[in-house]
């Protein structure tokens, strides 16, 4: 699929806004809803626009605090990748888990609802993964999210 | 803080944010209108700060994923500003995070391969002020990344 500088400027509105209905959306660029709601249907088939997240407030409905781990695997070669990635992800607190290649092996996004509660979390959930080994902790006091080479 | 209703809304609003209040209604057992009411109040009190698009950066052609953490030479009393309206100066950094700890600052940007995040890298990363040490991780692959609030 190539992309033209419309579908650009389309997927920049979307990273931006995706709540904006096609019509409206169409009014802006100078298409049709049906136009505009057919070029979208592409870029979701193509994979490009892989879905939708809400944004939420996350210190107003009660998690107050949002933490980045790395975690690296004490014993790599015994305890199974795929083990240690399927209990990762079902922790609730655990938003996202990446495998990343240098200092750590896994980069962990983790909310509590305050310190005590992620002390909890890290405790009784992370550290009692398999294989768990240094864990570095950061706590997030800003964060924004930027339009991106779009 | 969140009564049951709201977060019944929002449990499938996140999972969802195409839903209509009709399915919220049918999914949660509320009236339609009391899920419109609803999901405006949670609008007005800045609770739903919007819906945005996901992108799959890798199938726009930008196969590098790298995150840069980033400690700050704090002698410097405008070290944080300065580095942070240099940082967003650069068009594929993704997201600037600021921090409670070892590190200071890290940048996720995007790259479409190898060379070209050497050249950002060297030409827009190494050149931004008041840096003192810098850690790059590779995001090989990403397992979970819905990035959901356990409601």
């Amino acid at each position: 699929m190539t992309h033209d500088d419309l579908d650009r400027d389309i997927l920049r509105a979307l990273y931006a806004d995706a709540s904006q209905p096609a019509s409206q959306l169409g009014r802006k660029f100078g298409l049709s809803q049906p136009a505009m709601w057919r070029r979208i249907k592409r870029l979701e088939d193509a994979g490009i626009i892989k879905g939708r997240a809400l944004l939420l407030d996350a210190d107003k409905v009660g998690f107050g605090v949002t933490v980045f781990l790395g975690v690296k695997l004490a014993t790599k070669g015994r305890v199974s990748l795929e083990d240690f990635e399927r209990a990762v992800s079902a922790i609730p607190e655990v938003q996202t888990v990446e495998h990343v290649l240098g200092l750590y092996d896994y980069r962990l996004r983790v909310v509590a609802r305050d310190l005590a509660d992620f002390e909890r979390v890290l405790r009784r959930r992370v550290m009692t993964l398999p294989g768990v080994g240094n864990v570095e902790a950061n706590v997030l006091l800003s964060e924004e999210r930027r339009p991106g080479p779009i | 803080m969140l009564d049951s209703d709201a977060r019944a809304i929002l449990r499938h609003l996140q999972i969802d944010p195409t839903l209509t209040a009709p399915d919220l209604a049918e999914l949660t057992g509320l009236t339609t209108g009391k899920v419109t009411r609803r999901l405006e109040k949670l609008a007005v009190d800045g609770i739903i700060q919007g819906q945005v698009a996901v992108i799959d950066w890798a199938a726009l052609g930008y196969a590098v994923q790298v995150a840069l953490r980033i400690t700050l030479d704090k002698t410097v009393s405008r070290a944080f500003d300065d580095f942070l309206i240099a940082a967003r100066r650069v068009p594929e950094v993704l997201e600037i995070q600021t921090f409670l700890g070892r590190v200071d600052v890290r940048l996720s940007l995007v790259a479409r391969d190898l060379p070209h995040y050497q050249q950002i890298y060297r030409e827009q990363v190494l050149t931004l002020p008041h840096i003192a040490d810098i850690e790059a991780l590779m995001t090989v692959a990403e397992i979970k990344s819905d990035r959901v609030l356990p409601l």
